[in-house]
C-alpha cells in the first residue's frame, strides 16, 4: 500500500488530465508524461452500467499505484445522479488528493460534497480536512454563482470551466479567437483570485490542430489561468513549455527573494535589490515563478 | 557447457567442430572455406525457361526427398509461394523428409505446421519463426530442432556450406522468361530482393516463381537469369495488402514518442553525430519515430546523415528525398513509399543480405554503422536482448538483423517500454539470449535511460547533456514492483531451437516449454 | 458473502480481466486462462482466491480470462463481480475492510 502524503492546497497544476478511471492500462503509470494532476474520471468517461466496476478499480488503482508527486483528483458523478455518494466514500477511503465537483452551480453543492466528505473521512478514518475539492462550472448558473462556489469551502482549492456544457447552454460553438467563451473565462477568473484560489480552463478535444490548442494555451496564459485540463498525453509538453517563465523572470524572482529572506532574517522589513526597494508585495509572486522554474527544469537552487 | 553469455549448450549439439560462443569478434582474421553449388549446365540456346506448374519446375530440378528448400521473406505476411511449393512437393510429388531454410516465416506459413506435425518437414532454418509454426516447433514436433540464425548469419552458413540448399524458390514480383527477377513492377510489389540473392548464387537449383511475366530483359536484376534453372507463371504470389502496408506511419503514442525523443537526445549527445553519420532503425513505433526527433537535432546542428541501411520504410525516403540523407542502401522495404522508390529516386540502393551483415565477408555495411536503434522483447540486466522467445517460452520472434547491427554499430540504442502488459521487459534474465549484452550500449525505456557500464565514455556523453539516466538494475526492479517477479519458465530437456550467433557459434538453444497447468 | 446468481466484471482488453462467478453446489471452483499463464499463473490464481477469501465467499465458480492485467485489477474484477452477483455492487462497499 503506497501512502500518499497530506495534500497541498496550492501546489503547481499547469496540466490536470483525465484518465478513465475504469480503463487498467492507462491508469497504471499514467505519471510517467510529468502531468502535474491526474484526474481519475469516474462521471463521463464510464458507462451508466460501469460505475460499479470503475470504483473497484478506482480503489486498488489509489492502494496501489505509486503515483509519486503527481496530483491524484477524481471526478465524481454528478449531484444529480444515484452514484456521487458512494464515488466520495471510495475517492476517501483510497486516499485521493481531492475530489472534483462536476456540473457545480452553487455553493450549497460545494458544501453537499464537503458534508459527505466529512462523513467518509470520519468513517474510514481519514485525517479531517485532509480531502481537497475544486468545482467543474459547467453552466451559465455556476458561473454567475463562480464567487460564492470559490469561497464555499476551505478545502476548495480550484475551480475549472468545462467548455463542452457550458457552449451547450450558450448555444455556441468554439472558436479560434475563444472569443465564445471569454466572458464566462473571465468571470470565472475574477471570482477564483477574489476567493484566493486556483483556476482552471477547459480541454482541448481537436487533437488534430496542434495550433489551435497553442493559441488557445497562449491565450490561457495571458488572461491568468492557473493552468489547464488536458485529454492527451501529447497534450502536456506545451502547456508546460508556454506557462514556463523567461530566463530573465527567474533571475529577478531568485533575486527578490533572496534578498527578502536575508532580510527578514535580520529583522530589517525593507530591502532592496540592486540598489531599488523592492515592494514586499511582489514575494509571494516571485515565489512562484521559482517554483514554476523549478519544475520547469529552469531553476536548482533551494529558495523554494 | 556454459558459453560467454553464461548459456548452458548441451554438449551433444558440439559436434563437427562447433564451438559454443566465445564473445565479439572471436573469428576475426579466421579463414573460411567457400562451399561451391553443384549446377546444371544450360549451353545449349533456350528460348524459354517457362514451365507449366510448380509441380513440373521441382521435377525439371530432380526434387526429392530429404532435400533443402530455401525462401526469401520479402512478401512477409502476404507470401503465398512457400504454402504453394510445399503443397507440390509434398501433397503433389509425395515428398518428404524435406527441410525448408527461409530467411523468415510468419503467420502467412501456418499450413506448414501441419506438414511438421505429419513428420514430411522435418528441419526448419530460418531468422524468424512466428504463428503456428512457433508453436508446434515450440512443442517439439520438428524431429530436429530449428536453427535460427540472423540475416547476416544466414549467407555466412550458406557461403561456409554449413547449409547446403538443394533448390531455392525465388518468388519474384516481376520476372522475364528466363529469369531475370525484380523486386517491382508487377502486382506484388516488394521492392529489393537482398534477401535472395545470396541463395540464388549459393543453390544447386533455382526456381523463379513469379506471377508478372515482363519482357526480356528485366533489368536490372536483382537475382540473374544466370543462376536460374526455371520460370514458374502463377496467378498471384501473394496478397500485396499484407506484402506492403501503405505507408508506414509515425507512431502518435505519446509513449513512443516519449521514448523516441529521448533516443534521439541520447544521439545527439554522442561524438558520432558529425556530418555524414550513418544510421539504421526499426519500424517498431518508438524506433520509427526516432526519425522524426533525429531530423530535428540534424537541422539544429546543421548537419545530414551520410547513408541509412536496414528494412527501409517512408520516412527515410522521405527525408533521402528531401537532402537529408546522402544514401540509402537497402535490404528490405516495408512500405509502398520505400518499394516505389528504391533504384528509382537517385541514391537509394538495393544490397543483399550478406552485403548488408555477414560477419564473414570483407566489408558489410553493419560494420561502418554509427547507430542502430533496436527494439526488444526482453533485455536483461547483463544487457543481453531476446527478439526469440515470448515471455512464455514460445518461439514467436526473428533475430533478423539486430544482433549484427548491435554487434557492427558503434552505439547500439534498445528502446521498448518497461513493461508490455504483465510482461516485464527489463527483466533478470532473458528467456533467449539473442543479442549478447557486450553488444548494446544504450537502453531506453518509458521509465528511464540506462547505459552499459561497459561503455563509460557513453555514460560520459549523456552526463555531459545533462541527460538523467539510471542504472539497468534498477529499472528491472522497478519493472518487477510493477507487475509482480514472474515465475521461472520450466522446461523439459528436449532442444527445439539452436540459436546460432552471427559467427556460427551456439548462443543459446531454446528446450521445449513445459506450461503451467493450476 | 455468497454467490446469488452469475456476474461478470472486467473485459477482453489487454492489461485487463474478466471474471464470471457462478453458483457453485459445494467448495470453490477457479478456472483461470492467461497469457501470462506460465510466469503469473501461480500469483494470479493466489490473487484470486485471497479476494473469495477476504469477501468470505465460501462456495462459487470463478472463470477468470486474464489479458495481462496486474494483480490490482484482478482483484478489483472479482470483488465488482462478486459484489454484482449479490445485487450489492451499487453502495455501502466495505472499503478498507472486505475490500482492500
Amino acid at each position: 500500500m503506497i501512502p500518499r502524503p497530506k495534500p497541498e492546497r496550492f501546489r503547481l497544476r499547469r496540466t490536470m488530465m483525465f484518465m478513465n478511471a475504469q480503463k487498467p492500462g492507462l491508469i497504471k503509470d499514467a505519471y510517467i508524461y510529468g502531468v502535474d494532476s491526474i484526474m481519475l474520471d469516474l462521471e463521463d468517461a464510464v458507462a451508466e452500467n460501469q460505475k460499479d466496476a470503475a470504483r473497484f478499480s478506482l480503489y486498488h488503482a489509489l492502494k496501489t499505484i505509486d503515483y509519486g508527486d503527481t496530483e491524484v483528483i477524481v471526478r465524481i458523478n454528478g449531484l444529480d445522479t444515484p452514484h456521487w455518494q458512494e464515488d466520495i466514500r471510495v475517492c476517501v477511503a483510497g486516499g485521493a488528493d481531492g475530489i472534483r465537483i462536476a456540473k457545480c452551480e452553487s455553493a450549497q453543492d460545494v458544501l453537499t460534497v464537503e458534508k459527505a466528505v466529512e462523513e467518509a473521512e470520519k468513517e474510514f478514518g481519514v485525517e479531517i480536512g485532509r480531502t481537497l475539492l475544486m468545482a467543474a462550472l459547467e453552466s451559465p448558473k455556476g458561473i454567475l454563482n463562480a464567487y460564492e462556489i470559490c469561497a464555499a469551502s476551505p478545502r476548495m482549492f480550484g475551480v475549472a470551466i468545462s467548455g463542452g456544457d457550458f457552449r451547450k447552454c450558450m448555444q455556441t460553438k468554439p472558436t479560434p479567437s475563444g472569443i465564445d467563451m471569454l466572458t464566462a473565462r473571465g468571470m470565472m477568473l475574477i471570482a477564483a483570485r477574489a476567493a484566493g484560489i486556483q483556476c482552471f480552463d477547459t480541454v482541448f478535444t481537436d487533437l488534430d490542430d496542434t495550433e489551435g490548442f497553442l493559441n488557445e494555451v497562449r491565450q490561457n496564459k495571458e488572461m491568468g489561468f492557473d493552468g489547464k485540463s488536458l485529454i492527451n498525453p501529447k497534450q502536456i509538453r506545451p502547456v508546460h513549455e508556454i506557462f514556463a517563465p523567461t530566463e530573465k523572470e527567474v533571475i529577478q524572482a531568485e533575486a527578490w527573494v533572496r534578498a527578502f529572506r536575508e532580510a527578514a532574517a535580520q529583522g530589517i522589513g525593507v530591502f532592496t535589490v540592486n540598489g531599488k526597494m523592492v515592494d514586499v508585495a511582489f514575494i509571494p509572486g516571485a515565489e512562484r515563478t521559482l517554483k514554476l522554474a523549478k519544475a520547469c527544469g529552469m531553476y536548482e537552487g533551494d529558495l523554494v | 557447457m556454459k558459453n560467454a553469455v553464461g548459456r548452458d549448450i548441451p554438449e551433444y549439439l558440439l559436434r563437427d567442430g562447433r564451438e559454443v560462443y566465445q564473445g565479439k569478434n572471436y573469428m576475426d582474421g579466421k579463414y573460411l572455406q567457400k562451399a561451391a553449388p553443384r549446377t546444371r549446365r544450360y549451353e545449349k540456346p533456350q528460348e524459354s525457361k517457362i514451365v507449366d506448374s510448380i509441380v513440373d519446375a521441382l521435377r525439371q530440378v530432380g526434387a526429392r526427398s530429404g532435400m533443402t528448400f530455401s525462401f526469401h521473406h520479402h512478401l512477409r505476411n502476404g507470401d503465398f509461394v512457400v504454402n504453394m511449393v510445399m503443397q507440390a512437393a509434398i501433397e503433389e510429388l509425395g515428398l518428404d523428409d524435406i527441410t525448408i531454410a527461409a530467411t523468415s516465416l510468419g503467420e502467412a506459413h501456418d499450413p506448414v505446421a501441419q506438414y511438421i506435425e505429419d513428420g514430411k518437414v522435418v528441419g526448419i532454418q530460418t531468422s524468424g519463426i512466428r504463428g503456428k509454426i512457433g508453436e508446434v516447433v515450440s512443442a517439439g514436433k520438428l524431429q530436429t530442432p530449428a536453427i535460427i540464425r540472423s540475416h547476416g548469419g544466414r549467407p555466412r552458413a550458406i557461403e561456409a556450406g554449413e547449409v547446403h540448399i538443394d533448390i531455392a524458390v525465388v518468388a519474384a514480383p516481376t520476372s522475364d522468361c528466363v529469369g531475370n527477377c525484380r523486386g517491382i513492377g508487377g502486382k506484388s510489389n516488394c521492392g529489393s530482393l537482398g534477401y535472395a540473392m545470396t541463395d540464388a548464387k549459393y543453390a544447386d537449383h533455382v526456381i523463379v516463381v513469379t506471377d508478372c511475366l515482363v519482357d526480356f530483359p528485366n533489368m536490372p536484376a536483382s537475382v540473374e537469369a544466370i543462376d536460374v534453372d526455371a520460370v514458374v507463371v502463377v496467378d498471384s504470389i501473394g496478397n500485396p495488402k499484407k506484402i506492403a502496408s501503405a505507408a508506414a506511419r509515425i507512431s502518435q503514442n505519446p509513449r513512443d514518442l516519449m521514448m523516441a525523443e529521448n533516443v534521439a537526445k541520447v544521439i545527439a549527445s554522442t561524438p558520432y553525430f558529425k556530418e555524414g553519420f550513418s544510421f539504421q532503425t526499426g519500424v517498431g513505433g518508438p524506433s520509427l519515430a526516432a526519425n522524426l526527433f533525429l531530423e530535428k537535432y540534424m537541422d539544429e546542428r546543421g548537419i545530414k546523415m551520410g547513408w541509412a541501411i536496414g528494412g527501409i520504410c517512408g520516412p527515410m525516403v522521405e527525408m533521402l528525398k528531401k537532402g537529408k540523407v546522402g544514401k540509402v542502401i537497402d535490404v528490405q522495404d516495408f512500405d509502398l513509399d520505400a518499394v516505389n522508390s528504391i533504384n528509382q529516386t537517385p541514391n537509394h540502393f538495393e544490397m543483399s543480405a550478406s552485403q548488408y551483415a555477414n560477419p564473414a565477408n570483407k566489408g558489410a555495411f553493419v560494420n561502418k554503422l554509427d547507430f542502430v536503434v533496436l527494439a526488444a522483447l526482453e533485455i536483461d540486466t547483463g544487457f543481453n536482448v531476446n527478439v526469440l522467445t515470448g515471455s512464455d517460452g514460445v518461439l514467436r520472434g526473428a533475430p533478423g538483423g539486430h544482433p549484427d547491427t548491435a554487434a557492427g554499430s558503434k552505439c547500439c540504442i534498445i528502446v521498448t517500454p518497461l513493461v508490455r502488459g504483465r510482461m516485464a521487459t527489463v527483466c533478470k534474465n532473458v528467456v533467449t539470449v539473442t543479442t549478447p549484452g557486450a553488444c548494446v550500449d544504450v537502453l531506453v525505456t518509458d521509465y528511464g535511460i540506462a547505459v552499459n557500464p561497459l561503455r563509460p565514455d557513453l555514460i560520459k556523453c549523456l552526463d555531459d547533456a545533462g541527460i538523467p539516466h539510471v542504472s539497468i538494475e534498477s529499472l528491472q526492479e522497478k519493472a518487477y514492483s510493477l507487475v509482480g517477479t514472474p515465475d521461472d519458465l520450466e522446461w523439459e530437456d528436449k532442444v527445439v531451437a539452436v540459436l546460432e550467433a552471427r559467427d556460427g557459434t551456439i548462443l543459446d538453444v531454446v528446450r521445449k516449454i513445459k506450461p503451467l497447468k493450476l | 458473502m455468497i454467490i446469488e446468481k452469475s456476474a461478470v466484471a472486467g473485459t477482453l482488453e489487454s492489461s485487463d480481466a474478466q471474471v464470471t462467478v457462478e453458483p457453485n453446489g459445494g467448495g470453490i471452483a477457479v478456472e483461470i486462462t492467461s497469457s501470462v499463464m506460465n510466469q503469473y499463473g501461480r500469483q494470479i490464481k493466489a490473487a484470486v482466491l485471497e479476494t473469495l477469501e477476504r469477501l468470505d465467499v465460501k462456495s462459487g465458480r470463478v472463470t477468470v480470462v486474464d489479458k495481462g492485467a496486474l494483480d490490482c485489477t484482478l482483484k478489483a474484477r472479482v470483488e465488482c463481480a462478486v459484489f454484482r452477483s449479490c445485487g450489492q455492487s451499487d453502495k455501502n462497499i466495505p472499503w478498507g475492510g472486505a475490500v482492500k
